[in-house]
């Protein structure tokens, strides 16, 4: 459980935007971008995992980021999310929130969202719970003891549920879910917290076919009202929801386009197949 | 005017929840004074001054497994030290009772035989008001709840979990054995109290009083079960589960996990200090083997046998085991033991539902 | 003075005298008062006349008594002799009253006994009356005392005698005797010394119980001698005491710390895997004391790896039948093994009954080394540090340098990966655990050496092996043996100062308050099980 992101972070009891508390979102996006990247670098112990890397994310745009392994994807969204911060350079959500200031809670409640490679739901908990777990809300005991779902929550759950699939199995134990669903119900726990900017990592993965092609569907109606990066290595996934990809390699970008662009771009084939 | 209260509550258990609740709350408050105190001995329904007693301490260990199986069974906390909480509340109401005794003991002083015996010659600091019941009281609760309090605070943040914190709360228990053992902490050494006459001005030895009592065990049973009952079906309670099965993914949605297991933390401590407070007048003494670790354990089992993440289980759990243990100790008191280790071992490897697990199979740990 | 020497003189080389004691000295001492006695008693040691030892023996028995209050008559089984001349008295007069022997006189006669066996040929003999004399010697002892320390060619009891003499002399009446005396009390390693010098410093009102300047400014200084030697002492005890805890918790903990670091289990059946060992011991001491009672002393040598086998299998025997099938739920594991320690301790009850049995120790084991004064380490410890440390070395070497221990090892690291390059992980898991009893079988094997064996032998040492653990850190040797030493050490030093439970409860109190700082331990292996 890659979660374990928070398993350190002491903060997380205090500050301004810890504790459950929700957070008026203001995220500045007058320039239309929602994310920077500028220059960014992180070594690990000599290893240069991302080198003055920049990348930019439209408020509203569904990206795509591929590259081999290794090439620095993860270790980005560990800088977006806060779980690493960078050893140089700048990160800004929208004009105004420097992310590299934060903690990973405050970056989760500013409306950055992380789904990790392995779908982590409450098993023993059923799909409508779990979504009520992660439901925007006061997530202080004395709220929680007197809480009560009213009409308007209600509506967001079952919109939710909509959207990804599973209204119909609403209260089955996520523990009994398939692999695929149970990461629609990990995506629709990540929208319950009403993100701006949703990182994808792997999404499709173990995905049979049916399955990754609604998680496309599902990635291209959540663009628009919400920024979404997704990280795959499924190439035929990538080609189907793709406006603009970008390749990174060795903690840069190597080349950024239409898919079209890129799977043309010299450069790009020779990292791909070797020299 | 108690409109939402009262439908809240309402909410809590079906139809059949309800009429079966009423069914219990018949026999224990109508059917048993009735039996024990209305009908002559030789009647084949009357119920035996013994069989009250029992009946009332178990339903005082009722409690406790109720309260346990808020940490153990939803939260995923087990705690291997929750007798103490248990025995501080009944070392409270016991300074209390003991005040009562007032010049009737052995040495006909005002201080309790102990302290005369040590050649004390006036009470300690933290005797004082304790002839005061609503005082008493208060102790019940603040003690077991100020100490749960702090320990969970230190312990929860600090992150320690699972087998560690056990052995901790194992630790502390015997570490506050060892302490009420000692004649010079002022609880009475190993003897502890006892011999107590009178309780809110009745005495304490007459069959009035002890249904009294009876009925004051069952209706805090029932009133913890409904309050049990409203925290595990409330969101809340579905946190608590959450943290029980996932405690990082809970972190990552926003949730403090350390507040919340600190809340139910507490709160279990008090339950269990009203508990005990409800059983040393029951059965007439405290001491400090109350807070062996192996006392404690057992608590764990009677949960473990009921039915972890069942607030029924647990009771059932703790009226099996120790009715088992009233019959067997008398019966075959050498194989007591061996039963009750059997009966761990059997349990965790074949029967890690508990008998509600068997009765239900199909249910899915809903509360 | 020199006739007493000239008397005692011709006692010691006439010992063998006949039976005459002066009719008058005899009725003294046993119708007489007080100090009547008391002289009489100095008189008749000093003539060296053979019938008083017997006699001072009849005084002390109460054998003594008095016929008509004039003759003195030893009285035994319906035989009487006459106390004076030895010879028999038949018939047993009627008018016989018992001779009073109070307190003081019973005070007398101790030490007057112990002057004449200053006299002895044993050296033994000599030694424990010159102990017997440091409790207490009257003034009149002083001219035997003296006597004895010329005749003396032992230099140990030399010493002692010479002690004894100065903590007479200091109630002398010559102030120069008195100085002499404080400053050769500087000397003593006796506790009693401490007393006496405090004495002498007392305030009785404006004045001091010792008149002379000289004398107590000597007093003083010899005091602070002896304090220092003293509380060296002490500290040298403490430390020992604590390395010997320090072993015992150890040998107890090290078997918890391989089991729980390979597999995650705490197992509260491990106290009474110990106990198992301990009783092993009991068995092979009686088969050995049945059937091979000349090698009796070489016991140990079966019981250790008796001990071993017996605490290994029933381990092994846990694991394959109840704990493989928990692997992965710790909480359940706990209350699985705590179901096992309740089935062994009864088991046990019932077997060999609810009392301790006894476990003697063989004779090269018992008794014990004085290092300095008043500092004896018992042997049995000494020896049970030792075997700690072979244990310690044989297990490192096990886990460092065998297959097994590399196997071992890696499971502890990476179950996963291991049994992924073909570890065996299941047979590792068994062979871990019946090692890790094992130890707790050797351990239970020393303690039947130094304390009780009973049923619960295993609850005393359940929850300090188990801070042991907790405070160590898992998956490294190093943590359990700082860990085991720290806690020992700590509990004895705690212990001097406020008791063994407020220790106990200070140290229990230390690691729940130390465990919040590091919850992994002192020494652990990163990424470990602590949250299992």
């Amino acid at each position: 459980m890659n979660a374990a992101a928070f398993s350190d972070s002491e903060s997380f009891g205090g500050g301004a935007a810890a504790g459950g508390r929700v957070l008026v979102p203001g995220v500045d996006v007058s320039h239309k971008t929602i994310l920077y990247l500028e220059d960014i670098s992180v070594s690990f112990d000599g290893f240069k995992a991302l080198n003055k890397l920049s990348l930019d994310i439209d408020d509203g745009e569904l990206r795509c980021i591929i590259g081999p392994n290794g090439a620095g994807k993860t270790t980005m969204m560990d800088v977006i999310t806060g779980k690493t911060r960078p050893d140089a350079g700048t990160v800004y959500f929208g004009q105004t929130i420097d992310l590299a200031r934060l903690t990973e809670a405050e970056i989760a409640h500013a409306g950055i969202g992380r789904k990790f490679q392995k779908p982590t739901v409450f098993e023993r908990h059923s799909v409508f719970e779990n979504l009520e777990l992660a439901m925007k809300t006061d997530k202080r005991v004395r709220a929680s003891l007197t809480a009560r779902l009213d009409s308007a929550q209600r509506d967001r759950i079952a919109e939710t549920l909509g959207l990804i699939h599973l209204a119909g199995e609403a209260d089955r134990y996520a523990g009994l879910l398939s692999h695929g669903q149970k990461q629609w119900l990990e995506i629709g726990m990540l929208l319950m917290q009403e993100p701006r900017l949703l990182l994808l990592d792997e999404p499709v993965a173990g995905m049979t076919d049916e399955e990754t092609e609604r998680t496309g569907e599902l990635c291209k109606t959540l663009a628009g009202k919400h920024s979404v990066v997704v990280v795959e290595h499924d190439m035929d996934f990538v080609a189907g929801i793709a406006r603009k990809v970008t390749v990174l390699h060795e903690g840069s970008v190597l080349a950024e386009g239409s898919m079209g662009e890129v799977q043309s771009d010299a450069r790009v084939i020779e990292v791909y197949l070797g020299r | 005017m108690m409109g939402p209260l009262a439908s809240h509550i309402g909410r809590l258990y079906g139809r059949k929840g309800w009429i079966a609740l009423a069914l219990c709350a018949a026999v224990l408050f109508v059917a048993f004074p009735l039996a024990n105190l209305a009908l002559p001995k030789g009647n084949l329904l009357h119920i035996s001054d013994y069989t009250v007693a029992l009946t009332g301490k178990i339903m005082c260990y009722a409690i406790v497994a109720l309260a346990m199986d808020l940490i153990w069974g939803y939260t995923g906390i087990l705690s291997l030290g929750h007798g103490l909480f248990f025995a501080l509340g009944g070392y409270a109401m016991g300074m209390y009772l003991m005040r009562m005794i007032g010049r009737e003991g052995q040495y006909q002083s005002d201080l309790p035989d102990f302290m005369v015996f040590l050649n004390w010659k006036a009470y300690p600091w933290y005797w004082s008001f304790t002839e005061h019941f609503w005082y008493a009281a208060l102790l019940v609760v603040l003690v077991p709840g100020l100490l749960a309090f702090v320990f969970g605070f230190f312990a929860f943040r600090s992150r320690i979990k699972g087998v560690y914190f056990s052995i901790i709360t194992q630790a502390l228990t015997f570490a506050f054995m060892l302490l009420f053992f000692r004649n010079d902490t002022g609880f009475g050494g190993n003897n502890g109290f006892t011999d107590f006459k009178r309780i809110l001005g009745f005495h304490i030895a007459t069959a009035e009083t002890r249904m009294a009592l009876f009925i004051a065990s069952g209706f805090m049973l029932m009133l913890t079960l409904l309050f049990a009952r409203a925290i595990v079906s409330s969101k809340f309670g579905r946190v608590l589960t959450a943290i029980r099965d996932a405690e990082s993914r809970v972190m990552f949605s926003g949730y403090n996990p350390v507040h919340y297991k600190l809340f139910i933390w507490t709160v279990s401590a008090v339950i269990c200090g009203i508990a005990g407070a409800l059983y040393v007048p029951q059965v007439g003494i405290i001491n400090p083997s109350e807070m062996s670790p192996a006392n404690s354990i057992e608590i764990a089992i009677w949960v473990a046998v009921g039915g972890r993440g069942s607030l029924v289980g647990a009771i059932l759990g703790a009226a099996l085991v120790n009715g088992a243990k009233s019959v067997l100790t008398v019966a075959f008191p050498e194989y007591w033991l061996f039963f009750l280790g059997l009966l761990f071992i059997l349990v965790t490897l074949f029967l890690p539902q508990g008998v509600i697990g068997l009765l239900n199979p199909s249910r899915e740990k809903r509360a | 003075m020199k006739k007493f020497a000239l008397a005692l003189g011709l006692a010691l080389c006439c010992a063998r005298m006949a039976w005459a004691l002066p009719a008058d000295l005899v009725l003294a001492v046993a119708a007489g008062d007080s100090d009547e006695q008391v002289a009489a008693v100095s008189k008749l040691v000093t003539s060296g006349d053979a019938g008083v030892a017997a006699f001072f023996q009849a005084l002390l028995d109460g054998n003594v008594q008095v016929a008509g209050g004039k003759r003195v008559l030893i009285v035994k089984d319906q035989q009487g002799i006459d106390a004076a001349s030895g010879e028999k008295v038949e018939p047993l007069p009627a008018d016989l009253d018992d001779a009073v022997v109070n307190n003081r006189l019973r005070g007398t006669l101790e030490s007057a006994r112990s002057a004449l066996r200053l006299a002895s040929t044993d050296r033994a003999q000599r030694l424990a009356a010159v102990k017997t004399l440091e409790d207490g010697a009257g003034e009149e002892m002083l001219p035997l005392i003296g006597t004895a320390l010329e005749r003396e060619t032992d230099a140990d009891i030399r010493k002692l005698l010479a002690l004894v003499q100065a903590s007479v002399q200091l109630k002398s009446a010559d102030a120069a005797l008195r100085l002499a005396a404080v400053k050769a009390l500087a000397q003593s390693d006796n506790p009693n010394t401490k007393m006496l010098l405090l004495g002498l410093l007392e305030k009785k009102g404006e004045s001091y119980a010792e008149p002379d300047a000289g004398v107590r400014a000597a007093a003083q200084a010899s005091l602070q001698a002896v304090q220092s030697r003293l509380s060296t002492a002490d500290r040298i005890n403490q430390i020992f005491t604590g390395v010997s805890l320090g072993s015992i918790l150890l040998l107890a903990a090290l078997g918890l710390a391989i089991t729980y670091g390979l597999m995650g289990v705490i197992n509260m059946a491990h106290g009474e895997l110990i106990m198992v060992g301990a009783y092993a011991t009991y068995l092979a001491q009686n088969l050995f004391r049945a059937q091979a009672p000349g090698l009796f002393d070489w016991y140990l040598l079966a019981a250790v790896p008796a001990a071993f086998f017996a605490s290994a299998l029933v381990g092994m025997a846990l694991e394959r039948s109840v704990i493989r099938f928990l692997y992965g739920r710790p909480l359940e594991t706990l209350l699985a093994t705590w179901g096992i320690s309740l089935i062994l301790i009864q088991s046990v009850r019932s077997l060999f009954g609810a009392q301790n049995v006894q476990v003697e120790n063989p004779v090269w084991m018992s008794g014990g080394v004085e290092i300095i004064a008043n500092v004896v380490f018992p042997w049995n410890r000494v020896v049970i540090i030792g075997f700690a440390l072979a244990v310690l070395t044989l297990v490192w070497f096990l886990l460092t340098r065998t297959r097994l221990g590399l196997f071992v090892r890696a499971v502890t690291q990476n179950r996963g990966m291991a049994s992924c390059v073909g570890v065996p992980t299941a047979r590792v898991d068994t062979l871990a655990f019946g090692l890790g009893s094992g130890i707790a079988g050797l351990a239970g094997c020393a303690l039947s050496q130094i304390g009780n064996v009973g049923p619960d032998l295993g609850q005393t040492y359940i929850v300090d092996s188990f801070m042991v653990v907790v405070l160590g850190g898992v998956g490294q040797l190093a943590g359990t043996v700082y860990a085991a030493l720290g806690l020992g050490m700590a509990n004895k030093f705690l212990e001097a100062w406020s008791g063994a439970v407020l220790a106990k409860i200070a140290i229990l109190a230390f690691i729940i308050v130390f465990i919040q700082k590091r919850p992994q331990g002192l020494f652990a292996l990163k990424g470990r099980m602590a949250d299992a």
